[in-house]
C-alpha cells in the first residue's frame, strides 16, 4: 500500500529517521524573557541549574532568587510539565503562580534528611520535568554526579535555589560549588530595584532585576539581562534598555489600581 | 408521548455497595472505600452510623470511629460483578455493563419469553441473590424496570430505599408471590417494575439531582441553574414546553428535558450511527493468562480510538468481543457515561477478561483466546469533552504521582503536598498545602467551585494585599524591631495609623538597617464576631537599604517579618 505522505506527517518522519540528535535539541521551554540568558535561548533538558548561588561574591546576596528559580519553573509548567520542590517549606505559593507556574502541576516535597535526600531527588527526577531543590547540607560528590547522569538521561531539569531572605539567620548564600551539585548554568541577580513603593504611599508593583548568567561548556560565556520580575501587569517581561521605570510612557493614575477599603 | 418513540424497555440490576461486597466485608461491619480522599462507597453499618458518599476520609472516621478504610480496586470490583453479569446472562442477551455493580439489559424479547417483565425480574432478582448470598450480603441487589435505562436505573434504586419525602403514587413495589417467595427480598425491598408508559409518572417525585446520572455533559452546572429557578423535582422540569428548553438551555437542556419526561435522552433519529470500525488481534498463540491478553487489548484500544478519532468520533459504549480456540463466542458491552479514552477502554477489556479467565469453572472458557475484537457500539461526535481524555496529559499525571507516591514511602504519607486554593488576606492564607493522596491529580483544583467549610477563593477579602506576592512566606514569623527616626519603637493605632516615619528595621536584635521605602500600614480586622479566633493586625511594606523588600506584621504591638518578597 502507497503510503500517502502529507506535510506534518513528513516533518515528522524528518524528527524520527534524524540520524543523531543532539542534547541541545533536547529543550524545555522558558519564558521568552529568560531565553536571552540560556545558551542556546532555551534550557536543555537535564541541565543543573543554579539560581542565586551567589558566583564568588557572596557576601551582598540580592534579593530575587527565588523569584527567578520560580520563573524558571513557570514556561515547562506553563507547556504541561509537573514541577516538584524539595525543601522549601517557606515558599510562597501565591508567587509562583502569579509568575506563570501552573499550582495544578506543581508538587511539594517536605525536606528529607540528608541521608535520604538523594533518594528523594532521583524519584522525582524523570518523573517531573523539573525539580527544585535547596539543599541544607552539602551534598556528596558521588550523590551529585549519580543525580547529574539521572537527569541527564531523563531529561529532567534540576534547579538548585539559593538561600532566602531569612534576613541574618539561617541559612547564608554558600559559595558556588560547595554544595555539590555540577552545575551546568547559574544564575545570580547582580541588582534589584522596587518600583511603586514611596516613603508611606503607594505599594511594590514592579521590580527590575538585574541577571547574570554564567557556567560550564555551552554556557561559559557571560550574559546579562535586565528583566521585570514581576512588571506592572505582574508578568515576567524583559527589560527595554531605555525605560527604567514601569511606569515609562504611561498614564500612572490609570495604571496604580487604588487601594481596597478594610471594613 | 404525542409520537415519540417510547425508549427502549430496559431491566436494570444494582448492586449497592460493590466495592464494599467485594472487598469480603459483612454487611453489619463498617466500611468504606474512600478514593482521593473522599467516601465512594461504604456498608450499611456504616451509613447508619452517617458515613455517606462524597464525605471526607477525616469526616466519616470522625462520624465513625471503628471504620474500616479500604482501597479501590476497580479490577477486583468488575471480576467479581462478571459472576453476577453471567447469571443474569442466563436470561438475556445484551448485557451492557456500566460500571461494576450495575448492568442493564432490554427486555422486551426475554420477557415476552418469560412471561412479562414482572415475572423476568423476579426471576433475575432470585438468581442474583442466590450469587450475593453466597457472599453474604443476600439483600444488596435490586432490580428496575422501566423504559430506558434512567428511569430503570432509578426504579431499581427506588427498590432499595424509597425516595422519602414524595413517595411516588401508583408505582411502588409489588411483591409477585408466585414467583419468588417475599423473605428473599428482605432488606433489599426487591423489584420494582414501572409499566410501560408510566416512566414520566414514575420519574416526577425524584429530585432534581438525579439527572447526573443521565449521560450530560455537565449535570452539576445545569441542576444548579434550574435548582435557582425554583424546580425541585423532574415534574417540574418535564412540565416545561420543550421548545422553550431547547431555546434556553440548548442541547443540554433539552436532554435534561426528554430524561425528565422519561424519554431516550437523544431523539433516535438524531443519534450517530456507529461506523463500520471493528479492531481485531488473533492472538497466536491463544493467550490462557489476562496478563498477554490485556496487552494486545491496549494497543487495540488505542487503535479504535486512533480510528474513531480520525472520523471525529468518540465511543460511549463498546463491544468486547472475544473467541475462544474451541469456538466460544464471549461478547460484552461497556458503557461510560463520558466517552471512553484508550485507557478506559483497555481497562475494561482487561477487567473483563479477568473475569472471563479466573471466573468460577462452569462459565470459564475452556481454552485459550484466540481472538479479541472491539466494536465502538454507541459513538457520539467527538467534543471538547475529549480533552481531558487526551493520552499524553493523563500519562503525565500518572508518572508523577507514581513518583509521588513512591517518594510517600520514603518521607511519610504527609511529605508530598499539592497547592489548594483558598480564600485569606494574608500571603500564607490564599493557598493551602494538602497531602497527594487527598486530590485527584487530573483534576483541577482551580476550575472547581467553592467548597462548603473552605474559606471561598472568589469572595473578596477586603484588606488582601495586592500582588505582587512574596516569594518566601516564612513559616514561622521571625520576630523584628521598626524603629522610627528617634529610635523609638513604630506603633500602630487602632484607626490604621502609624505614630511615625519607620526609619529602621532590626531583625531579632541583629544589626539596625535602614529603610528606605515603606508603604502601609494596611489593617486587616479578621474574625472580630468570634472572640477565640479574633485577629487584630496591620501590615506595613518595607525596602531597606540591603535590597530586601518585607511584608511586616504588627499584632499586639509586637512586629513580625511575616514575608520576604524574594
Amino acid at each position: 500500500m502507497a503510503a500517502v505522505i502529507n506535510p506534518t506527517s513528513l516533518a515528522e518522519v524528518v524528527q524520527v529517521t534524524r540520524p543523531l540528535l543532539l542534547a541541545r535539541d533536547r529543550m524545555v521551554p522558558v519564558l521568552p524573557a529568560l531565553s536571552g540568558l540560556m545558551p542556546d535561548g532555551g534550557l536543555p533538558r537535564g541541565a543543573m541549574v543554579g539560581v542565586g548561588l551567589g558566583a564568588g561574591s557572596g557576601a551582598d546576596a540580592h534579593a530575587g532568587a527565588t523569584s527567578v528559580a520560580l520563573a524558571l519553573a513557570a514556561g515547562p509548567s506553563a507547556a504541561g510539565s509537573w514541577v516538584a520542590v524539595v525543601g522549601r517549606p517557606d515558599l510562597g505559593l501565591a508567587a509562583a503562580a502569579e509568575v506563570g507556574v501552573d499550582l495544578d502541576r506543581l508538587a511539594l516535597v517536605a525536606e528529607p534528611a540528608p541521608e535520604g535526600w538523594a533518594a528523594v531527588v532521583a524519584a522525582l527526577i524523570g518523573a517531573v520535568d523539573v525539580v527544585l531543590v535547596a539543599p541544607h547540607h552539602p551534598v556528596r560528590m558521588a550523590d551529585a554526579r549519580r543525580l547529574a547522569a539521572r537527569a541527564r538521561e531523563r531529561g529532567t531539569v534540576l534547579i538548585q535555589v539559593g538561600a532566602g531572605g531569612t534576613g541574618g539567620r539561617g541559612r547564608s548564600t554558600r559559595a558556588g560549588g560547595s554544595a555539590g551539585l555540577e552545575l551546568d548554568l547559574r544564575l545570580t541577580v547582580v541588582a534589584a530595584e522596587w518600583q511603586g513603593v514611596g516613603s508611606g504611599h503607594g505599594y511594590l508593583q514592579a521590580r527590575r532585576l538585574t541577571v547574570e548568567a554564567g557556567g560550564r561548556r555551552r554556557a561559559a560565556r557571560p550574559r546579562r539581562a535586565e528583566l521585570w520580575v514581576p512588571d506592572l501587569q505582574g508578568r515576567v517581561t524583559a527589560c527595554d534598555p531605555g525605560r527604567n521605570t514601569a511606569y515609562a510612557g504611561s498614564d500612572i493614575d490609570r495604571l496604580v489600581p487604588p487601594l481596597q477599603e478594610v471594613s | 408521548m404525542g409520537g415519540e418513540f417510547a425508549p427502549v424497555r430496559t431491566l436494570v440490576v444494582r448492586c449497592a455497595d460493590w466495592p464494599v461486597l467485594v472487598s469480603g466485608a459483612r454487611p453489619d461491619e463498617p466500611v468504606a472505600v474512600i478514593r482521593a480522599n473522599r467516601v465512594v462507597a461504604c456498608s450499611p453499618a456504616a451509613r447508619r452510623d452517617g458515613v455517606h458518599e462524597g464525605q471526607r476520609r477525616r469526616e466519616a472516621q470522625g462520624r465513625c470511629p471503628a471504620l474500616v478504610v479500604i482501597e479501590p480496586d476497580e479490577a477486583r470490583d468488575a471480576r467479581v460483578f462478571e459472576q453476577v453479569v453471567q447469571v443474569v446472562e442466563a436470561f438475556a442477551p445484551r448485557i451492557e455493563i456500566t460500571r461494576p455493580g450495575r448492568c442493564a439489559v432490554p427486555t422486551r424479547g426475554p420477557s415476552r419469553y418469560f412471561g412479562g417483565d414482572e415475572v423476568l425480574a423476579h426471576r433475575i432478582a432470585e438468581q442474583v441473590y442466590a450469587v450475593l448470598a453466597g457472599k453474604g450480603w443476600p439483600g444488596a441487589a435490586t432490580v428496575g424496570v422501566a423504559d430506558g435505562p434512567f428511569a430503570a436505573d432509578l426504579a431499581a434504586e427506588f427498590a432499595r430505599q424509597p425516595v422519602p419525602a414524595r413517595t411516588p403514587p401508583k408505582c411502588e413495589a409489588k411483591p409477585t408471590p408466585d414467583v419468588a417467595k417475599a423473605s428473599n427480598f428482605e432488606g433489599g425491598g426487591g423489584v420494582v417494575v414501572v409499566p410501560p408508559g408510566a416512566s414520566e409518572e414514575f420519574l416526577a417525585p425524584f429530585p432534581l439531582e438525579v439527572l447526573g446520572r443521565g449521560a450530560l455533559a455537565d449535570p452539576v452546572a445545569l441542576v444548579d441553574v434550574l435548582g435557582r429557578l425554583g424546580l425541585r423535582t423532574l415534574a417540574d422540569v418535564a412540565g416545561l414546553p420543550a421548545a422553550d428548553v431547547l431555546a434556553r438551555f440548548g442541547l443540554e437542556g433539552r436532554a435534561a428535558h426528554r430524561l425528565a419526561r422519561g424519554l431516550d435522552e437523544r431523539p433516535p433519529d438524531t443519534r450517530l450511527p456507529p461506523p463500520m470500525v471493528r479492531v481485531e488481534a488473533v492472538l497466536e498463540p491463544p493467550a490462557e493468562r489476562v496478563d498477554t491478553a490485556a496487552f494486545v487489548a491496549k494497543s487495540l484500544a488505542d487503535e479504535l480510538h486512533a480510528r474513531l478519532e480520525s472520523l471525529g468520533l468518540a465511543c460511549t459504549r463498546v463491544g468486547i468481543l472475544a473467541e475462544t480456540e474451541h469456538g466460544e463466542s464471549l461478547e460484552r458491552l461497556w458503557r461510560h457515561e463520558g466517552t471512553l479514552s484508550p485507557g478506559a477502554i483497555a481497562d475494561r477489556v482487561r477487567w473483563q477478561l479477568d473475569g472471563w479467565l479466573n471466573g468460577s469453572a462452569a462459565h470459564r472458557p475452556t481454552s485459550g483466546i484466540s481472538l479479541l475484537a472491539l466494536i465502538p457500539d454507541e459513538v457520539v461526535g467527538a467534543t471538547g469533552r475529549q480533552l481531558g481524555f487526551w493520552g499524553g496529559e493523563t500519562a503525565r499525571d500518572d508518572r508523577a504521582g507514581r513518583a509521588f507516591a513512591r517518594v510517600q514511602g520514603l518521607l511519610g504519607p504527609d511529605a508530598v503536598t499539592v497547592p489548594e486554593p483558598r480564600g485569606g488576606r494574608g500571603p500564607g492564607e490564599q493557598i493551602d498545602r494538602v497531602p497527594v493522596h487527598a486530590v485527584d491529580l487530573s483534576e483541577s483544583r482551580w476550575s472547581s467551585g467553592p467548597v462548603h467549610g473552605r474559606r471561598d477563593p472568589a469572595a473578596p477579602w477586603p484588606g488582601r494585599l495586592p500582588p505582587p506576592s512574596p516569594a518566601i512566606v516564612h513559616p514561622q514569623p521571625m520576630a523584628c524591631d521598626v524603629v522610627g527616626p528617634d529610635g523609638e519603637m513604630v506603633r500602630v493605632s487602632g484607626r490604621g495609623l502609624a505614630d511615625t516615619v519607620p526609619t529602621g528595621l532590626r531583625v531579632a536584635g541583629g544589626a539596625c538597617v535602614e529603610v528606605v521605602a515603606w508603604a502601609g500600614p494596611w489593617p486587616a480586622d479578621e474574625r472580630w464576631w468570634d472572640p477565640p479566633t479574633h485577629r487584630r493586625r496591620a501590615r506595613l511594606q518595607v525596602v531597606t537599604a540591603d535590597g530586601w523588600a518585607r511584608l511586616l506584621m504588627v499584632e499586639g504591638g509586637r512586629w513580625w517579618i511575616e514575608a520576604t518578597y524574594d
